[in-house]
């Protein structure tokens, strides 16, 4: 394998391992004689840090708070005033929460972590306007990103956030309520279609008595729980909860259904039935541990293929934070990375339902691609926004009261900075535009982007030309 | 030798014609003849979940009262449409319209298992699909993909937004959003952006890159399009100055132009009234009567209302009885209205709510929300409904 070979594999590798990398990073690791690129990726790892916006102190303030105001019947004008004040304080807690998130996917040291927390946040969908129930849920998405599926599913079936989205508070014994039993198996496990309608009623019932208690814990109560015999799947049995996530875990479906989704997030748009067999059976036989399926899929040939490399729409985030990554660029008004997050179509903590979501060209509308293609000039240079994400559905409440609407919001900037020096500093000296482009590019470069280019005396105008390119959404 | 150049260039010329993949060729070309072909439809939608029992007040109903002390309308203050229903006084400008006979209401809108949730319940509206299903695309982009002689074009669906609704998205091809046609027209005309678009065919494939250009192509394509049709129309109509009478202001110069477009969509929203509901919805339904009168007056003015059907959806409707801070909770169904010269009947298109006969506090749906598509995708834009809907719903007769 020659110099240039190794080192666009390594570049792919990072790019969707991670957020991109860094021109020095891949000049070392190029040179590196030992260790695979790929274990040099895992060996990184350090132990994931929680998130901590929200405080345990600020949760159980806000509780008590709600817990004494909502036992009234009719509300002061003291009161109503406190109660808007609460839920002001919860949206700026999970906008804040939102953008700890991605200064941690801009800045990590562990890019395979994030990356890794990215998708299962997709595949656990989940929104709740409690900030410290999203925060639970993120956190518990990073400690098993890389562990075993089985504990991360029990986890997340068990976060109050979960318990509260899907309806498990009010599943009780004599009052099923299915929500949660049907999207653990349509789409946290199983798929549509390996299931009955039979299966979804008589697991439902098992799940009674998952709550989560004012404290925001998990709790079982066995006073709700249906302790009767179930049939589910053919056996027949006084199944709880963790009993029925087994049998669902022994039925190979379920790792092809997550290694199924697993490619269409790491590999490529298009599903191929053949690579995706392989990393289910490793999957299974390794008993769901995440790890050795990642490492499996890095370390096939099928990965680095030609049709694999540089040719994924990049998600919002991933677009975002590898540029602001690459270019180390510092937000003076961080709020701002929000409005992108929404005129892109990716809220983070706020996915359009329990399905996620759904990726690769749906990303790409007019007005999507066009802000995408002004992005990089407005952050790396500085630039005007003049674009208004819609307002969330769930924001409707405080439009509501929110008296005075304007007919035509102010343009902001977006008032962030590149750190050209630094970004300038990994390059080698005299690197000419195109080698600068075929850097910062995944897919090939064109002749046309070279002639765009080529006149460039300033890495600084190449690298925004480069980056203000259909090909840079492509990683 | 001059002649020999000629020849080489003009064979060159014509080679290089049939190579250009269809979707290259400009729209701008096509023929105008198509013109008068084209029926538009214009959804409103009103987010947050608005109040249909405030909206058409069914001041004929005792149960009404009994349920909403703190906020009824009172019976003399209704605009009276029959015995039983009337219009929120801050819905007055409507009364004109509904007169003339270009308005009708249709009565308890909605669908099975309904869902309380905002995002949820508007995704099922967008996508049309049911409460226990995820679809990815909406049922205007669904109806994009159908490729049907009359939507064919990239601008067939404009929504007047910065961001594009779900309900615009399909598979294949996509509406787009707009909010100023001049904005749009200037991005697609900077240097880097026309450099990029221009000459170079090699990216064209069916991969993710050919998408990517295929749609710069597009939106360049038809921002100009949008831009110098719409450019020569100067409108006499005075519109309210509210953003919602923006967007329909633009949506009748579109039209009135003779833009080449099917679907347009526009929203108006901060209907989520938990508290104190009487002031800030009075306030809403007073901008959205006012535009709306605007809009239709200013359409019937340029003899283009028969050819528009305006139809007015919100995601749910709310709970019968009021809370106890003078609002209203989420609830299920709720009424649409729909406005055009070609309204087959007219007024009050069904019975009017049941306020006896409630599901657990909420109104029972009389129409599925699908039904109502169904008619429109059938009868208005001329493609099965079965295709779109993945099933066959039944059509309605209001046109």
């Amino acid at each position: 394998m020659d110099r240039n070979d190794h080192s666009s594999k390594i570049k792919h590798l990072y790019n969707r391992a991670g957020f991109g990398i860094s021109y020095n990073a891949l000049h070392q690791l190029s040179k590196r004689k030992i260790g695979s690129p790929v274990d040099q990726l895992f060996e990184q790892l350090s132990a994931a840090a929680d998130l901590t916006t929200v405080t345990r102190e600020e949760y159980d303030q806000q509780r008590l708070l709600l817990t004494a105001l909502g036992a009234k019947k009719d509300y002061t004008p003291e009161e109503k005033l406190q109660r808007q004040e609460i839920t002001r304080m919860q949206n700026q807690k999970s906008r804040a929460l939102n953008l700890d998130w991605m200064q941690r996917m801009i800045h990590t040291e562990n890019p395979l972590l994030e990356k890794m927390t990215l998708f299962w946040h997709g595949h656990f969908a989940c929104r709740t306007n409690n900030p410290y129930f999203s925060q639970q849920l993120n956190n518990i998405q990073r400690k098993n990103a890389l562990g075993n599926f089985k504990e991360l599913l029990i986890e997340v079936s068990q976060s109050p956030a979960m318990l509260q989205y899907l309806n498990n508070q009010q599943n009780r014994k004599g009052r099923p309520n299915e929500n949660f039993a049907r999207e653990l198996m349509e789409l946290f496990t199983l798929g549509r279609g390996h299931y009955t309608e039979q299966d979804i009623k008589e697991s439902a019932r098992s799940f009674t008595g998952w709550i989560y208690n004012k404290e925001g814990e998990f709790e079982f109560n066995q006073k709700v729980h249906d302790e009767k015999e179930k049939t589910f799947f053919g056996r027949t049995g006084t199944f709880d909860g963790e009993a029925i996530i087994d049998i669902i875990l022994e039925k190979p479906e379920t790792a092809t259904f997550i290694c199924r989704k697993l490619y269409l997030f790491f590999v490529n748009d298009t599903p191929d039935e053949i690579c995706i067999q392989e990393l289910a059976s490793h999957f299974y036989t390794h008993k769901y541990d995440i790890a050795a399926v990642m490492r499996k899929m890095f370390n096939s040939d099928w990965f680095y293929r030609r049709e694999n490399i540089g040719t994924k729409i990049k998600s919002p985030a991933e677009f975002l934070v590898g540029l602001s990554r690459q270019f180390f660029v510092t937000y003076n008004k961080p709020q701002v990375i929000i409005q992108l997050e929404t005129s892109l179509g990716q809220y983070l903590f706020n996915p359009p339902n329990v399905a996620g979501w759904p990726g690769g060209r749906s990303w790409i509308d007019s007005s999507s691609l066009m802000l995408r293609l002004k992005i990089p000039s407005m952050v790396l240079n500085d630039g005007i926004l003049d674009f208004n994400g819609k307002a969330d559905p769930e924001d409707e409440a405080l439009i509501a009261l929110n008296k005075k609407v304007k007919s035509n919001p102010p343009k902001s900037y977006i008032n962030a900075k590149a750190d050209w020096p630094k970004f300038i500093s990994t390059l080698p000296k005299d690197q000419k535009p195109e080698q600068l482009a075929e850097f910062l590019l995944s897919p090939a470069v064109s002749t046309k982007i070279k002639e765009i280019i080529v006149q460039n005396t300033h890495p600084k105008n190449t690298a925004i030309a480069v980056t203000s390119m259909p090909e840079y959404q492509l990683c | 030798m001059e002649r020999r150049d000629f020849i080489r260039k003009s064979a060159l010329a014509a080679a290089g014609a049939i190579m250009i993949p269809a979707f290259m060729k400009p729209f701008e070309a096509l023929a105008l003849d198509e013109l008068s072909l084209y029926k538009n439809l214009v959804v409103v939608q009103l987010s947050g979940g608005n109040d249909g029992l405030n909206t058409v007040v069914p001041f004929g109903n005792d149960i009404y009262y009994q349920m909403r002390k703190g906020i009824a309308i009172k019976a003399d203050q209704v605009i009276r449409l029959n015995d039983m229903q009337g219009l929120n006084p801050n819905l007055a400008p409507l009364q004109e319209l509904y007169d003339q006979g270009w308005m009708s209401v249709i009565n308890d809108v909605g669908y099975p298992n309904p869902d309380r949730s905002h995002f949820r319940s508007m995704d099922i509206w967008q996508t049309g699909s049911d409460a226990n299903q995820y679809l990815s695309t909406g049922w205007i982009g669904r109806y994009l993909d159908a490729d049907c002689d009359t939507c064919k074009s990239p601008y067939t669906a404009i929504e007047v937004d910065d961001s594009l609704s779900l309900a615009l998205k399909g598979s294949k091809k996509k509406g787009i959003a707009l909010k100023d046609p001049a904005a749009l027209f200037r991005n697609t005309n900077e240097a880097l952006f026309k450099e990029m678009i221009n000459g170079d065919k090699a990216h064209l494939d069916e991969d993710n890159l050919g998408y990517l250009y295929k749609t710069m192509i597009e939106t360049s394509s038809s921002a100009n399009y949008i831009q110098n049709t719409s450019k020569l129309y100067k409108s006499d109509a005075v519109y309210p100055a509210t953003s919602f009478s923006n967007q329909l202001k633009t949506v009748s110069k579109f039209i009135c132009s003779g833009l080449k477009t099917r679907v347009y969509y526009v929203s108006l929203s901060g209907f989520d009234t938990h508290a104190n509901q009487v002031q800030q919805q009075s306030r809403l339904l007073k901008q959205y009567a006012e535009g709306i009168n605007t809009f239709i007056k200013d359409l019937q003015q340029n003899n283009k209302l028969e050819d528009t059907l305006v139809v007015t959806f919100s995601e749910f409707g709310r709970r019968v009885a009021q809370n106890a801070s003078n609002g209203t909770d989420h609830g299920t169904a709720n009424n649409m209205f729909l406005f055009g010269g070609k309204l087959k009947k007219l007024g009050i298109y069904n019975a009017a709510p049941d306020l006896a006969d409630l599901d657990n506090g909420d109104l029972k749906y009389q129409i599925d929300f699908r039904e109502v598509y169904g008619t429109i995708l059938d009868k208005w834009l001329d493609v099965n409904n079965s295709h779109i809907l993945n099933k066959k719903f039944n059509t309605l007769d209001f046109i």
